[in-house]
């Protein structure tokens, strides 16, 4: 096989628009790649050389960011259709069609402008569903429950979460007019409720998504787990919070509460 | 406006969430503002944990005290000693509370929180969860102030960015100036004490480990508003950091921690993969310069080390990068250290677990910021509790917490301090906060009753200021200056300084002060302009970075993350003082003045780290001494 010598540009086509409802267009900017370059890097060139390949001088493209190490969870977007972070999206193994890399914003929430979406939908969601411990105060009162190896480790993949919204993006159930709660709340409420004070709160967690927009609601495509980029074991929570409910909702009946 | 005590925190990262969480705690609501969700702050990236003595440790003979020694010394005695005192006997308090928060601290088989080693100290007593103990800690945070916030106890201001702080004519700070970064929407909010936790200034160097909002833009602008800054020149330097186009990514030290080693081809351009050069042929240059710490001495030695072998041509290839292995280690260990390990395999394509991985020193903290003062407790051995000047700055009202506070880390930072240090300032001197608004003595007016043409003065300026900078229909872009201003940064002080480059650099920083008077945005909108937030904070990072030079210059000694290859010494005499740098506004440049530190505590002695050059050289005197 004969290696063809790797191009020296690439074309971003970007999806962009003014906000939610604005009417969107695509632009298309040409940027030299450089070794191990990732898509941060080539926003950081469209931002500093806002011409398109019409030679067209446009506004900058606006995006979120961070971290920059996959670890903020800002600068998610959809990458060739497929939704991911852009900081760990190397521009070298993602070239289509020899030289092409579409960005789009997430879908799911409503756009700010151009690659930004507004996801305080997830930080509303672990409010409602009192995502916290249920500590006394910040007083020095000694150290918490022990735990072992075992309910360390199922926890600590739990609480990787970054809040990203990859899993909701790729769930065909979580749309941007209804109430379903997804992946992301079903996680979250599994590691509060498996932690020893946490748990003081398990029923009034449970209720929330005994209500619409719950657990019943999930089509169990399992869309959500092949996109998480933290690998949470996103199923296994769905799986014992569809247990626990039934359970919870058995007591409750049985307790005389609606 | 009602007339209720109210905090505006801005920051929302461990130290401004820990802040919060105090205040509300206290009863007085907060207002916290941030350039981002909250849980996406920078502190996410911290990776290998967070240090106080434990049990386990104090059996073995450490204790708090030893811990604040450390400090200390690992700061070369520049910073103050009462507040570290405080900072390191609180730290086991500190971990019993995260603990309770619900930290998914590592465990050991029997369910206790587990150890590991870290740099600067011989004993185990740093707490991890995983390799992205931050993360942990933030998150545990932002859930504790969740519960505030759906209590209506603190009100949040995400997406908005600070601009001034509001200045009454009493020198008070009495509220900020913000600006949703959606909206562009501008407006003062009125609070009666404002606390800064806006973290480093790594974007003013182009690449560090550094979130892209870490501009240093909000402690500059406190700077020309009158708040004095401290030692801004102490900037550290990590020793491994994957370098990238975009940013250098951190490679924790919790990696040399769990037993990873530093080395280089013994041959100097020796081209065989890594696994093909035999035990024999590899130079192991920090286990064999300092056979007590070996590859866990302080952060500022180590990237010498390795800049100073890379300079005399051992780095792989020849180039700017050496190995840090940690394939030796049984596959247990390198699942604790997962988290990270997955970030250099997604960046970089090789798997470091089988490979050794290629790295080099990348600016990481900033030890110095806005200056702060306190109140020492008698004999000095800590800070009184609760007194309205902890960790305040020379501006009434306004506090430091976190990085952007001098405070605590002298000339050099200890790895896993900074967790601390941000968590320590938040719940202790957060009640110092709820007690000055709530005793209301030093306000001759209270935020409330100030009239409301103080706040329109502040908005009225920064809304002249963006005015200018999208009318400017200059030649310049902003990235370009940046980029320049990054690169000459980097070039001139880091690792190495000296006098004649930190002056050429100084010159330039001024010329691109000037080129961008002349700038010209590509974005003159008004909706989520992206570009008039990064080119306003250009101007003020061209600030700060002045002083960081200035400082840099001033300074002709060696100390810490501090190396002037002129003056390769410690000289305490006169340079055992705090770099206290104030605006002067009517030149546009900063002046320096020097302040004592005192050593109640420790007294001031060598900082080896028993390097062997150094001690074979003693026990040369020594030898010399008994034989005379």
């Amino acid at each position: 096989m004969i290696a063809s010598s790797p191009p020296k540009t690439f074309i971003l086509k970007i999806k962009r628009s003014l906000g939610e409802g604005k009417p969107s267009h695509w632009e298309s900017f040409e940027v030299p790649i450089r070794p191990s370059m990732n898509i941060i890097s080539a926003l950081q060139y469209v931002a500093a050389n806002p011409v398109t390949t019409d030679g067209k001088n446009v506004e900058p493209v606006v995006w979120d960011a961070g971290c920059l190490e996959e670890v903020c969870g800002a600068c998610t977007m959809v990458i060739n259709g497929h939704v991911r972070q852009s900081c760990s999206c190397l521009v070298a193994e993602n070239l289509q069609d020899g030289n092409t890399i579409t960005l789009e914003p997430m879908s799911k929430f409503p756009v700010v402008r151009d690659l930004w979406v507004d996801r305080q939908r997830m930080f509303d969601n672990l409010k409602k569903i009192h995502g916290w411990v249920p500590i006394d105060g910040t007083h020095d009162l000694g150290a918490g429950p022990t735990e072992t190896q075992e309910e360390q480790e199922q926890r600590y993949a739990y609480s990787r979460c970054m809040t990203c919204g990859c899993c909701l993006e790729a769930c065909p159930q979580f749309t941007k007019d209804n109430d379903f709660k997804g992946a992301q709340v079903f996680a979250q409420i599994e590691y509060f409720n498996s932690h020893a004070t946490g748990k003081e709160l398990a029923a009034e967690r449970l209720d929330v998504i005994m209500e619409p927009g719950g657990i019943t609601d999930c089509g169990n495509s399992q869309n959500c787990v092949k996109v998480c980029p933290k690998e949470l074991p996103l199923l296994d929570a769905i799986a014992s919070l569809g247990r626990k409910t039934t359970v919870h909702a058995v007591k409750r009946f049985f307790s005389g509460k609606k | 406006m009602a007339d209720h005590p109210r905090v505006i925190v801005v920051g929302g990262g461990l130290a401004g969430l820990a802040a919060t969480v105090r205040v509300a705690e206290a009863g007085v609501p907060v207002d916290l503002f941030s350039m981002v969700p909250v849980k996406r702050s920078h502190s996410v990236c911290a990776q290998g944990g967070i240090n106080a003595c434990n049990t386990v440790a104090r059996q073995q003979g450490y204790s708090e005290w030893q811990h604040m020694d450390e400090t200390l010394l690992g700061g070369d005695f520049l910073n103050h000693q009462p507040p570290v005192f405080e900072m390191t006997h609180w730290a086991p308090k500190i971990i019993d509370l995260l603990d309770r928060m619900g930290v998914p601290f590592n465990r050991t088989k029997e369910g206790f929180r587990d150890l590991r080693l870290f740099g600067g100290s011989i004993f185990k007593r740093t707490h991890f969860a995983g390799a992205s103990t931050g993360q942990q800690l933030l998150y545990a945070l932002d859930e504790q102030t969740r519960r505030y916030e759906a209590e209506g106890k603190v009100n949040k201001h995400e997406f908005w960015e600070f601009l001034w702080p509001v200045i009454d004519d009493n020198g008070h700070c009495k509220g900020i100036v913000a600006q949703d970064m959606r909206t562009m929407e501008m407006k003062a909010l009125r609070a009666d004490a404002v606390v800064m936790a806006t973290g480093g200034c790594g974007m003013l160097y182009g690449k560090s480990t550094m979130s892209v909002i870490c501009t240093g833009g909000a402690a500059s602008r406190c700077y020309q508003a009158g708040a004095w800054l401290g030692n801004p020149e102490m900037i550290q330097v990590h020793p491994t950091a994957i370098p990238g186009e975009d940013k250098c990514r951190l490679m924790s030290e919790s990696a040399r921690g769990e037993g990873g080693r530093v080395w280089v081809p013994r041959k100097k351009g020796d081209d065989r993969k890594p696994a093909d050069i035999p035990e024999d042929e590899r130079w192991y240059f920090l286990e064999e310069k300092y056979p007590k710490y070996g590859n866990l001495v302080p952060r500022d030695i180590a990237t010498r080390e390795i800049f100073f072998v890379c300079q005399d041509g051992y780095g792989i290839s020849g180039g700017n990068m050496v190995y840090l292995d940690i394939t030796h280690l049984p596959m247990e260990t390198k699942n604790k250290l997962a988290a990270i390990l997955e970030i250099y395999e997604k960046f970089t394509g090789d798997d470091p677990r089988f490979t050794p991985m290629k790295i080099f020193p990348a600016v990481h903290y900033s030890m110095g910021g806005l200056y702060s003062t306190y109140t020492a407790v008698d004999d000095a051995r800590g800070m009184v509790s609760g007194a309205h000047n902890n960790m305040m700055t020379n501006i009434p009202g306004l506090y430091a917490f976190g990085e952007v506070n001098y405070a605590y880390h002298g000339a050099t930072r200890l790895g896993a301090n900074a967790l601390l240090s941000c968590i320590f300032d938040g719940l202790f001197c957060g009640l110092s906060v709820a007690n000055y608004v709530r005793d209301g003595v030093a306000h001759e007016q209270s935020a409330g009753q100030a009239p409301d043409s103080l706040f329109q003065k502040y908005v009225d300026q920064e809304q002249a200021k963006v005015e200018r900078l999208i009318a400017n229909d200059g030649q310049n872009n902003p990235y370009e200056i940046w980029r320049e201003m990054g690169e000459e940064m980097i070039a001139s002080a880091t690792v190495v300084k000296t006098e004649d480059r930190l002056n050429q650099a100084y010159t330039k920083i001024n010329e691109l002060k000037e080129q961008f008077k002349s700038i010209k945005l590509s974005d003159t909108g008004t909706w989520t302009n992206q570009n008039l937030s990064f080119s306003r904070a250009v101007g003020d990072m061209l600030k700060y970075a002045e002083t960081i030079l200035a400082g840099s210059i001033a300074r002709k000694e060696s100390r810490g993350s501090h190396y002037r290859l002129d003056y390769p010494k410690r000289i305490d005499d006169p340079f055992h003082k705090t770099t206290l740098v104030k605006y002067n506004a009517a030149e546009d440049k900063p002046e320096i003045t020097w302040e004592d530190i005192p050593l109640p505590l420790v007294p001031l002695r060598d900082r080896s780290y028993g390097k062997v050059e150094a001690a074979a050289e003693k026990d040369e005197k020594k030898e010399e001494a008994t034989s005379v």
